[in-house]
């Protein structure tokens, strides 16, 4: 069924149901986001796609389309509060940039030249993480993740569907988990598709790094908004 | 630009700093070139001096501003502290060291607006690699433990009372004192710099494109 909502008082037609998310994108309202991955389920947890429903902060990944919705997106109020949430990550891990192999093809970073961030307004905290080796294929950067959650529930056992990463502990304390087992048995394809899928420099593939050279990486050739609103999502 | 006097010195521990020394005069004639210019400077703490070399990549539009703005201290001038107070204080690099806080304080309270360039001045960039390590741990991989240690030799941690002391962490240099501007990158375009310089002589509120913002 076809309904009617307003984004930024444009007036927008949508199918009832629609993700928030993709119906603003279809119509060339741009909005950040590290975990939403279409069409696949939402997973709602890193809130950079927060937007104002009828006047109330909502993730936009999460909401699915109603008739006479309003929406506010570009509202000043609710524009600082993602760049807030973006600085936030980048502060509480470490996100070295000029040291990341990711760099150029990260989620994060190009979201944080699309939210205006120059600084983190939060204390860099420095917090020391272990790195996880144990796989023969990737290694784990604990420092850069940002518990979104896509490698937890869209990178799976090609067998058995079991999960091959995971959380462990909670709060302050989670920490990103590998199987080290399940992770030796994937196919070099699966590999490249959780590397590409991690929006940080978490998931680092063995063996291969810096393959593209500065001004020619994903993100240089187009942009994470020009990306998200042409629906471009690899 | 003033001269320095020199300064009364304390003879007991013999320390005189240059900035202390008297100066020779600069040229009337330029002097009076250099009224009314919007004075700039940069200053460098830890880090590795691309940033100063991004400020060189401004190239030929350097030429246009110098109608406008006069050029006090950079990197390339190794004088300890700014001769004059300055309008625009660019500082690359983050807070190692005691001196690098004295003379980040300095500089604070002699230039009207402070910017951050550069990964280590904005967050702390590659030298905050070691905020991950107790200090004691860096130190003796770098002096006791180290691979390319003198054999022979007993190893010592250098402690002169004339070295300044090294922070615990690395510090942000915002978090040392009030910065105005950010320009983040390892190192920052000269566009980058460009911008932020050329907006603020054309008294424009300083803005950064995302098209030349980058981490990297």
């Amino acid at each position: 069924m076809m309904i009617q909502l307003k984004i930024d008082g444009k007036n927008i037609n949508a199918r009832a149901g629609t993700p928030l998310m993709d119906v603003a994108l279809e119509n060339g309202v741009y909005i950040p986001a590290l975990c939403y991955v279409k069409g696949q389920p939402c997973l709602g947890t890193c809130r950079v796609c927060s937007v104002k429903v009828g006047g109330v902060v909502a993730a936009a990944c999460t909401v699915p389309v109603v008739h006479g919705m309003e929406v506010e997106v570009n509202e000043p109020e609710v524009t600082d509060m993602r760049k807030a949430l973006v600085e936030s990550l980048f502060a509480e891990g470490t996100h070295n940039c000029p040291s990341c192999e990711k760099s150029g093809r990260c989620d994060l970073q190009a979201v944080g030249y699309e939210v205006g961030m120059m600084v983190s307004r939060f204390e860099y905290r420095f917090t020391p993480r272990q790195r996880d080796y144990a796989s023969e294929k990737i290694l784990l950067e604990r420092d850069r993740c940002i518990f979104c959650q896509r490698c937890v529930d869209f990178v799976r056992d090609e067998e058995t569907g079991q999960k091959i990463f995971s959380i462990s502990g909670r709060g302050a304390n989670s920490r990103i988990e590998i199987n080290a087992e399940l992770a030796n048995k994937m196919t070099s394809e699966q590999v490249t598709r959780a590397v590409n899928l991690c929006p940080v420099g978490t998931i680092v593939e063995k063996g291969v790094g810096f393959n593209e050279p500065i001004g020619k990486r994903k993100f240089e050739i187009k942009s994470v908004r020009e990306r998200a609103l042409a629906g471009d999502h690899k | 630009m003033s001269n320095h006097s020199v300064k009364q010195v304390n003879s007991a521990v013999n320390e005189i700093y240059s900035h202390d020394l008297p100066r020779t005069p600069v040229d009337a004639e330029f002097l009076a070139s250099q009224e009314g210019k919007i004075k700039v400077s940069m200053i460098a703490l830890v880090g590795c001096w691309g940033c100063t070399l991004s400020f060189l990549d401004m190239d030929e539009r350097i030429l246009n501003l110098l109608d406008k703005v006069t050029i006090l201290r950079s990197s390339l001038t190794d004088v300890k502290r700014i001769p004059d107070r300055c309008v625009v204080g660019f500082v690359e690099g983050g807070v190692a060291s005691e001196e690098n806080i004295e003379t980040l304080e300095h500089y604070r309270e002699n230039c009207d607006i402070l910017i951050s360039v550069g990964a280590c001045a904005v967050w702390g960039g590659v030298p905050s690699m070691r905020n991950l390590l107790p200090l004691s741990e860096c130190l003796e991989e770098a002096y006791i433990n180290s691979p390319t240690a003198v054999s022979g030799v007993i190893p010592i941690i250098p402690n002169h009372p004339d070295l300044t002391k090294v922070t615990t962490k690395v510090y942000p240099c915002h978090e040392v004192v009030k910065m105005d501007y950010f320009i983040p990158g390892c190192p920052p375009d000269g566009d980058a710099i460009f911008k932020v310089l050329d907006d603020l002589v054309n008294g424009r509120p300083v803005d950064l494109p995302t098209s030349i913002n980058r981490y990297d």
